[in-house]
């Protein structure tokens, strides 16, 4: 029971970043990939009307941990104070940047948005990923459940880390690396002409990036949490994860090469899928991993509801995804297929 | 550790007030919006899809800034809050992930189709659409609204060993008692801020001649809409707000009404100042007999004072709680006056010649606003020192680690911020509201290509 709500939750996150991943993509490649004020609508029209559903996903995964975890989502939500808080108003940039931009018709109103929302996108993407690294590193948990850890200390992964360290600064850029590479495939399938052209060489060079930085994160992790391993040793099934990775990341550059414009978001979004499974796999069943005392460390067991939460949660959840699902694909269908704007606004 | 309550409490208080500006005008016009695409659709009239399409604008607006001030909202249970949402998730949880999943989806993913889709889905399912939206918004109150009435009025609980508190009936927390009236009350209240917000547009358009088509279509959806959601304010949702009050909070009751002590026949007071101090009150001005008639329905019968209860459990600003409690309950009837003088001219025929009512409904529009904020503190002052009601003190729930100097820097960011958004916030409306609404009947371009 516990095992299922920790792949429920883990599960929409990684929806979640998959989904306003390529919105962030979209926001960092931005400055680059659209040049006139037409490919920028373009670029913007390509995400607009589903950004804010994407969104959605975080607040609802923040909602399950909630329901499911509530002492993890205590800890984990007042630990991480500060970055979250930088998310939330990174979220606010970026939301209002989306919806405002065209409401005035001037250039130094649409220049300022511009700015916010590639901006915010790309800080984002790098916090999201320090964010992984912070639960796969640890945190600084105390006796009584919780913790608090300020943005930086030593900049080195200890028994006393700040949010930001060697380690997590490279999970970030990874990130950012990825959902780049992620936003250039969704970009180059959504739109036509010298957008989407200079989105696929922006997507192979982030593609590289990726490949390389996601190699050095991955020889990182025994110097960092050797006992991620212990599941993997344990259960070698495990290795499905990374291996499927390692296969889709390379399927996402080669497609890129052949411009495939749908199989390489395909590979892309199942590269995503695999990676964070596969730090689910070897994190299970821990929420939260104490620097200080493995017995600190909050888990899918000890932090878990009442079981008849739990059971409750049964009826309705299975109600509401299968509602979530259908309005998802119902707007993805209805908005499918490439961007076409008027050139005259 | 005492300033980081404070500032905790700050923030709190500044961003759920701020961020509730923007969801009571959206779960208002849902509604007006509603009504507008549906006579639309069955008059064929296309004045009306023109209404709808301008405070679909608004609508959109206030929608944004609701969304990227409503996720700081739920990020703070768990931020600064921590050893609340220890306390209480094993029952808030669940409507908290339950809103997530049933309304913010269902708002997210229609929003795209009203604002981008009338050209290219057609009438019908633009109307579906309109529908969704107002569905969705009204769940999500009722999800938040239901989380707020267990902190109120707990029930549907256990107490667990751990000293948590568990759920133990879905079906109880979701049809808490307190939850009909405080319900009833707040969504009555939004439509009563939309309804406002329309007709002042109206009257505003009126007055300076402008789309004058348009101005009597918003008055006469405001005003119908306005007299009858600010009648049903007072009578029966404040009054059963009020009954609820004095029945399982009476402290809270005592303490905004300013009755500092316990008496047969208690007045009702309209005007005067509190001094905790002393316990009286300065410049009374009462209705005799009043509240105990009120509240009992008896003219004699016994209200318990603020001396019946132990000091400790006091709300911890009586002045503050009593002129919240007198702001909205003396606006709400002003709000009554206005929308019967208006629905009373509307109905003889003279209200669109009538320029000084014209006046005072375009002037009166920010004070739905004030009201709702009033009542909102009213509720929440009233419910110190608790943050469960009789379960958990609000001093036992803040986040054991987040120190003052953090809390105090991020209310800091947030006050800025938010003064950047509101400002932003009414310049964007009064540009709209000077843009005016389309003077085709079609889609225009700019319609249809909405934001970008």
């Amino acid at each position: 029971m516990e095992t299922f709500w920790y792949v429920v939750v883990t599960l929409m996150l990684a929806v979640y970043v998959v989904l306003d991943g390529f919105d962030f993509g979209v926001g960092i490649l931005y400055p680059f990939a659209a040049r006139t004020e037409l490919e920028r609508r373009t670029a913007l029209a390509s995400i607009g009307p589903v950004w804010n559903g994407n969104e959605v996903w975080l607040i609802a995964s923040g909602g399950l941990l909630f329901f499911a975890f509530p002492r993890a989502y205590a800890a984990g939500f007042s630990g991480f104070y500060l970055a979250l808080i930088l998310v939330l108003w990174l979220l606010i940039f970026r939301g209002l940047a989306l919806e405002l931009r065209g409401h005035l018709d001037h250039e130094l109103w649409r220049q300022f948005w511009d700015l916010a929302f590639a901006g915010a996108s790309l800080l984002l993407a790098i916090v999201f990923g320090a964010a992984l690294g912070n639960l796969i590193r640890g945190v600084p948990l105390n006796p009584d459940g919780y913790f608090f850890v300020a943005f930086w200390t030593t900049f080195t992964p200890g028994a006393e880390p700040g949010i930001l360290d060697w380690y997590t600064v490279l999970m970030g850029l990874t990130s950012a690396a990825i959902l780049a590479m992620h936003g250039a495939n969704y970009l180059v399938m959504k739109t036509e002409g010298a957008l989407s052209k200079r989105a696929d060489s922006l997507g192979r060079l982030a593609g590289w990036i990726a490949a390389g930085l996601t190699g050095l994160a991955v020889l990182a992790i025994p110097f960092v949490r050797p006992g991620l391993m212990h599941n993997y040793v344990d259960h070698p099934i495990g290795y499905l994860f990374p291996i499927a990775g390692g296969l889709a990341l390379g399927a996402a550059i080669f497609l890129r090469g052949k411009r495939r414009e749908v199989g390489a978001f395909f590979a892309s979004t199942l590269f995503i899928f695999a990676m964070l499974g596969s730090a689910a796999w070897g994190v299970y069943p821990n929420l939260l991993i104490a620097t200080t005392d493995p017995a600190n460390s909050l888990t899918a067991f000890n932090a878990v509801t009442s079981p008849y939460g739990l059971r409750l949660g049964l009826i309705w959840f299975p109600v509401g995804i299968s509602l979530v699902i259908a309005y998802q694909v119902y707007v993805y269908h209805a908005f499918r297929g490439k961007v076409q704007l008027n050139p005259e606004p | 550790m005492a300033t980081a309550l404070l500032y905790d409490r700050l923030q709190f208080a500044v961003t759920v007030t701020f961020h509730y500006l923007f969801p009571q005008l959206t779960m208002g016009l849902a509604l007006l919006i509603l009504y507008l695409k549906t006579r639309a659709l069955r008059t064929k009239d296309h004045r009306y899809d023109g209404a709808a399409r301008f405070w679909i604008k608004i609508f959109a607006l206030s929608f944004a800034f609701g969304v990227v001030t409503g996720i700081p909202m739920e990020f703070q249970f768990g931020t600064n809050w921590a050893k609340f949402s220890n306390f209480a998730g094993g029952v808030i949880g669940q409507t908290l992930a339950m809103e997530g999943l049933f309304a913010f989806f269902l708002e997210s993913s229609f929003l795209g189709i009203l604002l981008f889709g009338e050209q290219r889905f057609g009438p019908k399912v633009h109307w579906t659409a309109a529908l969704m939206l107002f569905l969705g918004s009204w769940l999500s109150g009722y999800f938040i609204l239901a989380t707020n009435a267990w902190m109120q009025h707990p029930v549907a609980y256990t107490l667990a060993p751990d000293g948590r508190v568990h759920v133990n009936s879905l079906w109880g927390l979701l049809t808490n008692p307190w939850l009909f009236w405080q319900y009833t009350h707040n969504m009555t209240a939004a439509v009563v801020t939309a309804s406002f917000v329309m007709a002042a547009v109206g009257a505003a358009y009126l007055l300076s001649g402008l789309h004058v088509e348009y101005a009597k279509t918003f008055l006469r959806t405001g005003v119908v809409a306005g007299a009858i959601a600010s009648g049903l304010m007072i009578f029966p949702t404040g009054h059963g707000n009020a009954r609820q009050v004095f029945e399982h909070q009476p402290v809270k009751g005592a303490a905004f009404e300013g009755l500092f002590r316990t008496e047969r026949g208690a007045g009702l007071l309209l005007v005067g100042q509190p001094s905790p101090e002393t316990m009286t009150i300065d410049n009374p001005l009462e209705l005799p007999n009043a509240l105990s008639i009120l509240v009992y329905d008896e003219l004699w019968a016994k209200v318990k004072g603020l001396d019946a209860f132990p000091r400790e459990d006091w709300p911890d600003n009586i002045p503050l709680l009593y002129y919240a409690y007198h702001i909205m309950a003396g606006l709400g009837t002003i709000l009554v006056a206005i929308m019967g003088a208006a629905l009373l001219m509307l109905w003889r025929g003279r209200l669109f010649k009538t320029p000084w009512l014209l006046w005072l409904i375009m002037l009166s529009a920010p004070f739905p606003y004030i009201a709702t904020t009033a009542g909102w503190m009213t509720a929440e002052l009233g419910r110190q020192p608790w943050l469960v009601y009789g379960l958990l003190r609000t001093a036992d729930g803040a986040s054991p680690l987040v120190h003052s100097g953090t809390a105090l820097f991020t209310l800091i960011g947030f006050l800025g911020l938010y003064l950047l958004l509101g400002l932003l916030f009414l310049f964007l409306v009064f540009e709209t509201v000077r843009h005016g609404p389309p003077a085709g009947s079609e889609p225009t371009k700019a319609a249809a290509r909405h934001g970008y």
